[in-house]
């Protein structure tokens, strides 16, 4: 076990590293602490300048404001529109073509996993304009669905990596046994692999829900109103409204926040299985 | 039996009638970007132009200010509303160009709208003809703290040297003279506008920005002379503060002077400031003799291309150019009528002097970044912004905006 | 027919399920890019006629001051970026106890990779804004002037790139607890037994096994890098003068904000940005061939 189990070393060693853990831990998180007290300092301490003093009280009202005052639940509530549709459509989509690349073994089997894998690291602005002009004619420009196609269409270059290097390392024998058997090989996906890959279709959906809700690029480019866009988006414009009011932009931050950080708190093992996997042999 | 038949016929006759009674109220979409105050005044202008046409109902999209200038590409190609909100002069040249506008040069004839609305014709006009309505304008000017002059033991000046040596007095007195809020840069071009119109007069203006005079000229050079004695004096941080930052620094007495358009009176005001300290003068004067050129950018309304329902939508449109209207209108949102028989508040210091000051002015500008075209408007303001942090770059400076004008003015 | 299939199913089944992904992925992907590199050849302001232009975008592009901002920024990006693996390293290694509440730690340092970056730009501007901002007023206590980081072309980069370096590491770092957890005990124990310990262990016995670990991090800490869209245009659209430009941004301002509506422009700049990053996708995808290959 590397670095030296702490429970071997002397006593001082065990003590400090006690006390070196939860300072480190506030200097850590120190902007998000900061951002979480400005978001409950009343607006009259920001007036008369009190910026990180103790807040003369705790003001919850700054919150209800934010969502009472400004389209903020609205923004929240597109972003569910967009984000749950691409969760199930890429991880469906994923389980079907890593299905194909994990099991079968044909001549362009590593060329089109390359070309997915590829495709995901291409940098946004380089499908900027071409994805624009076409979500523009499907029809579908400042509209969820709009979002949501080009987000699972993306979004199936990293999920396809996945899930073919977790169906590769399911055991094969399961498959050649059915296929003895004469199972046809849609039956085989549905009944044998896709049962083993729960573990696999929970850590992806965890991740692109994380993704999709935290992008901000597409939010901007694809949806332009309060009525479509994005929490991200909209925090961005929201900003723009709300200047110097500091202790709304930070409720509003800490809001728009919540949902990824929710889902990562309670999908946890999900969460970082999905984003490790590969980073061991 | 005839009676029944008769009363048969006209009751269905009295049916068919409501029917198509009912089928007569029309739609008009309207796409704006206001924010909270214009937003009220102009529901209420909807809500008066609805009440005398009850057969057309007017729904108003209302867009975040920053986001509308994005969004309106996007719509006027794909789901055009009837009406949209958009500024005059070379600003609306491109989607008049590329025919997204719709020509309403009828609507200014049919409703003698050359006559009121004269002094914003002008910036109406492209080829002959006439693209939108302006219904709002409002005047630039040195807004300036009255307790902070006193602080310092200052007068207002009357000239441009006049206020530079009151700066070194504020600087003593611990005030900035000048404050502004660089960060989303269009602030400090009102300085420049302001800087070049009195330095060198509003024709050369009008041709820098159209594209025909060298940036390396030496009249541009005399006027970033200028600008270069009131840099020293000016808030410090200015490139990370929005315009309303400076506003509070104005407000809490610790600037002096802010040169910014009217609508920033009701930010002052909020803030704490009454008619009693908060003071507005026209830019002094830099070289004597150079007839009096004023800022008044202007808002309109147009037409798209792609609008279902023109006739309402012209009507609209006369209907906001009358004086009445645009006196309620204008009254409510705190600026100036185009319509010269409309009214002002006589009341209201601000809104006087600013009537005064556009009425009398020599010729009207409509700010830097509606005057040049757009992209040469963000090289220019980025490079007003650049000087103003490095003075000393100067030449650097003019040679870019040299070299951007030769690829934008093709 | 269906004994057709029967026979025949083993060829095609992959491509019936490859279908419906790769189609999208196409359309969407792939082709863009190549329309993209198409469209950089024509000046277009996204209202009117395409006009045929040629190679000017990119004779233009060279002789443009912002360009080479942007360039500049790209690369101290990719510098500083990389920062995040050894401080993702040393985080997860000084984590790498089973003290009680342990995973509740681990778990609030990835906490930063969680939230959106447009959150992140907007903690870290409150954190530097003049006249209150934390930091700002951190520098004022020990210089005695403060600095408004975001506002001086000096530092503005630096200051994003320290907020983008937040979340990064918290990942840098989950990859590498990980990549900790399954090292071999035995080959530590063995190491340790003949009296390696502190950096010659680290060196010699712990990297060489996190090597899998460290590849995944390069690639996403590259990525990240050139991808800093959010940041930029979140904390300082750019400024002050365009100093904190990235071709990221530079490219979206061409071709789509309320300045410039030069799509051929913009497209040539994107394209730029994409070959600078094929230099690193090549690069990884010929690692990933030559590990699947070798299995």
């Amino acid at each position: 076990m590397f670095p030296r189990p702490i429970e071997q070393t002397r006593p001082l060693t065990q003590r400090l590293y006690t006390i070196a853990l939860p300072i480190a831990l506030i200097l850590w998180l120190f902007p998000l602490l900061g951002v979480a007290v400005t978001s409950v300092r009343p607006a009259s301490d920001l007036a008369q300048g009190n910026y990180f003093g103790m807040p003369s009280y705790i003001a919850f009202e700054n919150y209800v404001s934010v969502f009472r005052d400004s389209d903020l639940g609205r923004y929240m509530l597109n972003s569910l529109k967009v984000t749950i549709p691409t969760v199930i459509g890429a991880v469906a989509l994923s389980c079907l073509t890593g299905f194909a690349l994990g099991i079968y073994k044909f001549r362009s089997n590593l060329l089109v996993f390359f070309l997915f894998v590829a495709g995901n690291f291409v940098p946004f602005q380089i499908l900027m304009v071409p994805v624009r002009d076409l979500t523009l004619s499907l029809g579908m420009y400042n509209s969820w669905t709009g979002l949501a196609m080009f987000h699972i269409a993306f979004q199936t270059g990293f999920c396809t990596l996945f899930m073919r290097n977790f169906i590769k390392a399911l055991p094969f024998e399961l498959i050649e046994a059915a296929r003895v058997e004469g199972v046809s090989e849609i039956r085989i996906f549905w009944y044998v692999v896709l049962p083993l890959m729960k573990p696999a279709i929970a850590a992806l959906s965890v991740l692109i829900f994380t993704f999709i809700w935290n992008d901000f690029f597409w939010a901007t480019v694809l949806t332009t109103t309060k009525e479509t866009q994005p929490i991200t988006a909209g925090l961005s414009s929201l900003n723009g409204q709300w200047v110097a009011a500091w202790h709304l932009v930070s409720a509003g931050s800490i809001l728009a926040a919540l949902p990824p950080v929710l889902m990562f708190f309670l999908m946890q093992k999900h969460f970082i299985a999905g984003l490790t996997l590969g980073a061991v042999k | 039996m005839t009676y029944l038949k008769t009363g048969a016929v006209a009751f269905a006759a009295a049916l068919l009638m409501s029917g198509s009674a009912f089928a007569q109220t029309r739609a008009l979409s309207y796409n704006a970007d206001f924010d909270p105050t214009p937003l009220a005044a102009f529901q209420a202008l909807i809500a008066d132009f609805e009440a005398e046409n009850p057969d057309i109902k007017v729904t108003l999209n209302n867009f975040d200010h920053e986001g509308y200038k994005t969004a309106i590409r996007n719509f006027l190609t794909a789901d055009s509303p009837d009406l949209a909100n958009w500024y005059a002069g070379n600003r609306m040249a491109p989607f008049v160009t590329s025919g997204q506008f719709q020509d309403v040069s009828d609507v200014w004839t049919d409703n003698g709208l050359g006559e009121q609305l004269a002094s914003a014709k002008a910036s109406m006009t492209i080829d002959g003809k006439q693209w939108g309505v302006p219904y709002t304008y409002y005047q630039w000017g040195i807004y300036y703290n009255k307790d902070a002059y006193k602080a310092a033991g200052v007068e207002v000046p009357t000239t441009w040297d006049g206020f530079i040596e009151n700066c070194a007095k504020f600087q003593a007195a611990g005030i900035d003279c000048l404050t502004t809020g660089s960060k989303a840069l269009w602030p400090i071009a009102g300085i420049f506008d302001y800087l070049n119109m009195r330095t060198n007069g509003y024709e050369f203006h009008m041709d820098l920005t159209a594209g025909k005079v060298a940036w390396t000229d030496d009249k541009v050079k005399a006027t970033f002379a200028e600008w270069a004695k009131v840099v020293p004096f000016t808030t410090e941080n200015h490139a990370a503060i929005d315009w309303q930052d400076a506003a509070a620094l104005l407000v809490q007495g610790k600037a002096a002077n802010y040169v910014m358009g009217n609508f920033a009176v009701a930010t002052f005001k909020e803030g704490g400031m009454t008619n009693d300290n908060l003071g507005f003068m026209v830019f002094p004067e830099i070289t004597a003799g150079i007839p009096r050129a004023e800022e008044a950018p202007t808002d309109t309304i147009h037409i798209p291309a792609g609008a279902k329902n023109v006739d309402d939508a012209k009507k609209f449109l006369a209907f906001v150019a009358r004086a009445d209207v645009q006196t309620k209108l204008n009254a409510a949102l705190g600026q100036l009528p185009t319509n010269k028989g409309a009214t002002v508040d006589a009341a209201d210091p601000f809104i006087s002097a600013g009537f005064e000051s556009l009425s009398s002015a020599y010729a009207l500008a409509q700010f830097f970044d509606r005057d040049a075209p757009a992209e040469m408007a963000k090289a220019g303001m980025e490079g007003f912004q650049e000087f103003m942090v490095k003075p000393d770059r100067l030449d650097a400076i003019l040679e870019r905006l040299e070299k951007a004008r030769g690829q934008i003015y093709k | 027919m269906s004994s057709y299939w029967k026979r025949n199913q083993l060829r095609i089944a992959p491509w019936l399920f490859l279908a419906p992904g790769a189609i999208m992925f196409m359309v969407y992907v792939i082709i863009p890019v190549f329309q993209s590199l198409s469209l950089s050849f024509y000046d277009w302001d996204g209202l009117g006629v395409k006009t045929y232009i040629g190679t000017a975008n990119y004779v233009e592009l060279m002789d443009d001051d912002a360009f080479y901002t942007s360039l500049k920024n790209n690369v101290i990006w990719l510098l500083l970026y990389l920062l995040a693996v050894p401080a993702g390293l040393f985080i997860a290694i000084f984590l790498n106890q089973t003290v009680r509440g342990i995973r509740i730690y681990k778990s609030l340092f990835f906490f930063p990779f969680v939230i959106s970056q447009v959150v992140v730009g907007l903690m870290f501007s409150w954190f530097y804004a003049p006249n209150f901002g934390l930091f700002y007023k951190l520098i004022e206590l020990v210089t005695g002037n403060g600095v408004a980081i975001l506002a001086d072309e000096r530092y503005v980069t630096y200051g994003i790139i320290a907020a983008g370096l937040w979340p990064q590491i918290a990942y840098v770092m989950i990859l590498y607890i990980t990549g900790l957890n399954n090292i071999a005990p035995d080959q530590v124990e063995a190491a340790r037994l003949d009296g390696a310990k502190g950096l010659k262990m680290l060196w010699y016995v712990i990297l060489p096994q996190l090597r899998p670990a460290t590849f995944i991090a390069l690639v996403v800490t590259v990525i990240g890098a050139l991808r800093s869209f959010d940041l930029v245009s979140i904390m300082t659209d750019g400024g002050p003068y365009g100093s904190s430009r990235v071709l990221s941004f530079y490219m979206y301002e061409k071709a789509l904000s309320e300045y410039g509506f030069r799509m051929g422009y913009g497209a040539a700049i994107a394209v730029v940005l994409f070959a600078i990053m094929m230099v690193f996708i090549s690069g990884f995808i010929w690692k990933m061939w030559r590990d699947e290959t070798e299995r």
